[in-house]
């Protein structure tokens, strides 16, 4: 049968063992925690449960994967639950009576609940599974940008974001005059709020991330929810990089429709996550049309299901949804908390140690004080280009990103066409930091003229 | 690193260094064309100036400005040595031996391809075993190709 309950992943250093006697599907079941784990990070044993990081090779020698901010790998556990879940417990979702596909449901509806506990969302049925966070977006443009924005209405965005929040309001733009107004960056890449009411005046949405891509800024989530609010506004979050590395919690952040994704966070892809209040989400017009979606089906016309089916059309990523609890099972096994401590120790440094090597041939945007930034290091390194540096990296097995990271109007305010990001997660260590300044110096001596 | 001197072979590394023919052109007469790699950002613009017409057109001047990476970079100023008084035939048959070279599939070679002069562009041989860097070694070209259709059949 399948079992929710996963072993503790300390299993090294750790004595806890889940009981034997678990039902084989517990909808509101809090996932255990361990205390002693908690207090000891122990990044060789989280490695451990990553196959592609420790079995892996090229050219005989394992990865240094600093590209979790483009997407995170997967533990064991994920895949294996994928895997067993295709093999015992694979079936249509909602629709069909016999018993196996009443499994396959409860295991679908399960991730709903583990993504509501996960973002400490009030209810589960606030929970809409996407495709990916950037369908989330759209959803979000689309239903109630549409419902809500016409000629001349204002949307508030920040000069940080990522292409998912920016297009499909300039989509909305171009259809319906909809008018964008950008929240500026200060000198060490954090948000310029010292005209953010005016910015917000008669403003109907402020659409920000919790956490830059490229900066790794954490700006102040809370603040800024108020503020919309104040104006009159709807607070919208693209909580992207945010969730798989800190506590969230939807409800302190007061936000409104909050968008994020499975694959950054040791899930799968295929499958995104759009959280919002219940009597905002239940007033939205459907996004797309098709099964599942609809409450009756007329030759004149339809109704809708209750959300979060309404915005659910066509089957949905069943297996994948399966992997997300687990995924999100194996964090909170860890605690967002500890992976939280763990990264500003390894961002910490990561800033000093690209400091202390290269001075002042490295620029590392975003801010330096390890509170407000996450885990994110796009830099500029002497005068080479960023796909150049990659290149070189790439042949010590250090894989990083090079590019606009899907945030060009940012290059545009860094002055850059591109950068080099490396990006961290639980995973990583400080010898991987020492790999990739060790790579650079590689780049030093090949483009040295 | 054995690989990475294949590709970062000194020749590239020196049109890198020391860009040939970069700069503008005036526009018009020029014909002027940007070309960029949406994956990562590179921008690259190619001036381009034509005389003659028909098959007799050939390369008066040729400029290239923007962005990019080493490999990017030193593809078009080659690009820019190899082109320089060619007769627009003859640049379209380096064009198709160039990328053939790059290994893409779609190009259809023509009979006398083999026979042409690569000249220094030879050197990009080594782009082939990194295939994520094959886009930016035929950015100037695809840029030019863009250019000379462009100066051929001036839109209205």
């Amino acid at each position: 049968m399948w079992s929710w309950l996963p072993p503790c992943l300390m299993s090294t250093i750790c004595t806890f063992e889940p009981s034997s006697d678990v039902p084989s599907v517990q909808l509101e079941k809090q996932v255990p925690r361990c205390r002693r784990c908690a207090e000891v990070f122990d990044v060789d044993a989280i490695r451990a449960e990553f196959p592609l990081l420790t079995d892996r090779t090229i050219d005989d020698a394992r990865l240094i994967y600093l590209d979790s901010g483009n997407t995170s790998q997967k533990p064991r556990r994920v895949i294996e639950v994928m895997t067993t879940f295709m093999e015992k417990t694979y079936a249509p979702i909602n629709r069909s009576s016999y018993r196996l596909a009443g499994e396959a449901t409860e295991a679908y509806e399960g991730a709903r609940h583990a993504v509501a506990r996960l973002i400490n969302a009030p209810s589960v049925d606030e929970i809409v599974f996407t495709k990916n966070a950037t369908e989330a977006m759209n959803l979000i443009a689309m239903s109630w940008g549409r419902a809500n924005l016409g000629v001349g209405d204002v949307v508030v965005l920040t000069q940080m974001e990522h292409h998912a929040n920016i297009v499909p309001w300039q989509m909305l733009a171009q259809e319906r005059g909809v008018e964008i107004r950008w929240i500026g960056l200060t000198a060490d890449g954090q948000l310029n709020l010292s005209n953010l009411d005016q910015l917000l005046d008669g403003a109907k949405v402020l659409s920000f991330t919790a956490m830059s891509n490229v900066l790794g800024t954490i700006p102040p989530t809370e603040q800024l929810c108020a503020a919309a609010h104040a104006a009159g506004a709807l607070a919208v979050v693209d909580a992207c990089q945010y969730v798989p590395h800190n506590v969230t919690d939807v409800q302190a952040w007061g936000a409104d429709l909050v968008a994020f994704s499975s694959h950054k966070m040791c899930g799968p892809t295929g499958i995104g996550m759009l959280w919002g209040k219940m009597e905002i989400l239940d007033a939205m017009p459907p996004f797309l049309g098709g099964g599942n979606m609809i409450d009756a089906v007329t030759y004149d016309g339809f109704t809708t299901a209750p959300v979060p089916a309404k915005f659910e059309a066509g089957t949905p990523a069943i297996i994948e949804a399966a992997g997300l609890t687990a995924a999100i099972e194996f964090l909170e096994g860890i605690g967002l908390h500890n992976i939280r401590q763990h990264e500003m120790q390894l961002t910490r440094y990561a800033l000093d140690t690209l400091k202390r090597r290269f001075g002042d041939e490295i620029t590392v945007y975003g801010p330096d004080n390890v509170e407000v930034r996450g885990g994110v290091f796009s830099f500029a390194f002497r005068d080479l280009h960023p796909h150049d540096v990659s290149q070189v990296l790439d042949e010590s097995n250090v894989c990083v990103r090079a590019g606009h990271h899907c945030a060009k109007p940012l290059m545009k305010t860094l002055k850059v066409n591109a950068t080099t990001r490396a990006s961290i997660y639980l995973y990583n260590d400080e010898a991987d930091i020492d790999a990739l300044a060790d790579g650079l110096e590689g780049a030093s001596d090949i483009f040295s003229f | 690193m054995p690989g990475l001197e294949e590709l970062y072979r000194e020749i590239i590394l020196d049109h890198y260094r020391s860009p040939r023919n970069r700069g503008e052109l005036d526009s018009p007469p020029a014909t002027k064309v940007d070309g960029q790699n949406p994956l990562c950002g590179d921008e690259i613009t190619v001036y381009l100036q034509l005389e003659g017409s028909g098959d007799n057109a050939f390369v008066a001047d040729v400029k290239i400005a923007g962005q990019g990476c080493s490999i990017s970079q030193s593809s078009a100023s080659m690009m820019t040595g190899v082109i320089m008084g060619k007769k627009v035939g003859e640049i379209r048959a380096v064009s198709r031996r160039f990328k053939s070279m790059m290994g893409l599939e779609d190009i259809e070679t023509e009979a006398g391809d083999g026979e042409v002069d690569l000249g220094d562009l030879e050197a990009l041989q080594g782009v082939m075993k990194f295939p994520v860097r094959i886009k930016c070694a035929v950015l100037g070209w695809n840029t030019l190709t863009s250019a000379l259709d462009e100066a051929l059949n001036p839109p209205e």
